[in-house]
């Protein structure tokens, strides 16, 4: 029988494949390649592309992934796949926009406080009310 | 007394009321379901990022990525996950409370605080109080994808890595069951030691392809972001389910509320009726 390492294919929202295969064909970053059983550790980011999963008996299954982290141990390989498309781009753009909103909140102080002062305003007419309502109960009685 | 009238219109709007919470909870409870579901999903994904992180902490790497070594606290930086709505009970201010005790522990050290709100209400209290907000994301929904959290989180690792921060804090409630959710501070950065595990003891290395650096850099942010968006998938359940109770407690409530003041109805009727017919007797009487 050919020897088998455990492969696990996970993505941040999900678990995609978890089981023993014989070898493992994945799109690295530097080139495709092929980890079989007792592999050296290894690390390399994957790119778009499919990854091929030999299993115990020669059965084969692929799955497509659009990037993410291989990690090799010598008798187990995990597959950190992305769900997000990334790019270096992306991800500044991204970083960007949290920036800026965040600054606009910020400037915005002025319209939550005035709004905040309103509320406290209102708190109090409200108490007034119901004050002068039961007074007015009270004499009525 | 109030009239039988008054309190009748009185019970009325209390009952308005209760059919809201009711409808409220029930939704708070199918969704709560959903948000554990998507918590489970993503759980084997921070598992094995966790296992390739612990693995990475004792390869004996010549290169020393930043988000590994420990700095002299300065300046520290806090990610706050928290609710873009309230209705939830107190699971968000006592967060806020907890935290608010941290950050003064803090700054009575002399450290300088950054802030990155994560949902509505954070960013709310935060600029309230006065905090220094330098990224935020809101509305990020019941069904949040990792795309929605990469900005503000790559906002936060840049500046630890430009050395604006030396440190970096994830807050977040952490779902323990529906009755109990627990406010939680972890450390992000720098990413915490793991323990030794005994295998991995002898003196190895990986290969990395390209190099080093690339390859962590991209590892260690992914690790990170698996962290905090496991932290908002958590947080999301947690919001259900503390909607659920307080609506439930909301419509217990109201339901007392209305059983007592059918009370106070039914004894205006009865006074009514008896003084009626008083009235009555006391007329036919005098004839």
């Amino acid at each position: 029988m050919a020897m088998t390492m455990h492969v696990d294919i996970v993505s941040a929202e999900s678990e995609i494949f978890s089981g023993t295969a014989e070898m493992l064909v994945a799109p690295a970053k530097m080139g495709e390649v092929g980890i079989m059983p007792r592999h050296t550790p290894m690390l390399t980011p994957l790119k778009p592309g499919e990854i091929r999963v030999i299993k115990e008996g020669g059965e084969e299954e692929t799955f497509y992934v659009s990037g993410g982290m291989l990690e090799v141990q010598p008798h187990t390989v995990t597959v950190l796949s992305d769900t997000a498309l990334r790019a270096h781009d992306l991800d500044e753009a991204a970083a960007l926009a949290a920036k800026t909103e965040a600054e606009q909140a910020m400037k915005d102080k002025k319209t939550d406080m005035d709004y905040a002062r309103a509320q406290a305003e209102l708190a109090e007419a409200v108490a007034q009310l119901q004050t002068i309502q039961r007074l007015r109960k009270k004499q009525g009685r | 007394m109030a009239s039988g009238k008054e309190i009748r219109t009185q019970i009325k709007s209390i009952q308005n009321t209760q059919k809201i919470t009711r409808a409220m909870e029930m939704v708070a409870a199918s969704k709560m379901r959903k948000a554990q579901d998507r918590m489970a999903a993503s759980r084997p994904y921070s598992d094995k990022m966790h296992n390739v992180i612990g693995h990475l902490a004792y390869a004996h790497s010549e290169y020393q990525h930043t988000f590994m070594q420990e700095r002299e606290v300065k300046r520290i930086g806090f990610i706050i996950v928290s609710t873009d709505r309230g209705l939830c009970g107190g699971l968000n201010n006592n967060m806020f409370r907890q935290l608010v005790r941290d950050m003064k522990e803090w700054s009575d050290k002399g450290a300088e605080i950054e802030l990155c709100t994560i949902g509505q209400k954070a960013m709310q209290f935060f600029k309230r109080l006065g905090g220094n907000i330098t990224a935020q994301t809101t509305h990020i929904g019941d069904s949040p994808g990792i795309t929605d959290i990469i900005g503000a989180v790559k906002v936060m690792l840049d500046a630890y890595n430009g050395g604006q921060i030396d440190r970096l804090f994830l807050v977040y409630n952490r779902f323990v069951n529906t009755m109990t959710q627990q406010s939680t501070v972890e450390q992000l950065l720098p990413i915490p030691k793991a323990e030794l595990d005994e295998e991995l003891r002898h003196h190895w290395d990986y290969i990395y392809e390209p190099d080093a650096s690339e390859v962590l850099d991209g590892l260690l942010a992914r690790y990170i972001e698996s962290l905090v968006y496991q932290g908002v998938v958590e947080n999301i359940a947690c919001e259900q389910a503390a909607r659920m109770v307080a609506m439930k407690a909301a419509s217990d409530n109201a339901g007392g509320l209305i059983d007592e003041l059918q009370l106070a109805y039914n004894k205006a009727r009865q006074a009514a009726i008896t003084q009626e017919l008083s009235e009555i007797i006391s007329g036919a009487s005098a004839v």
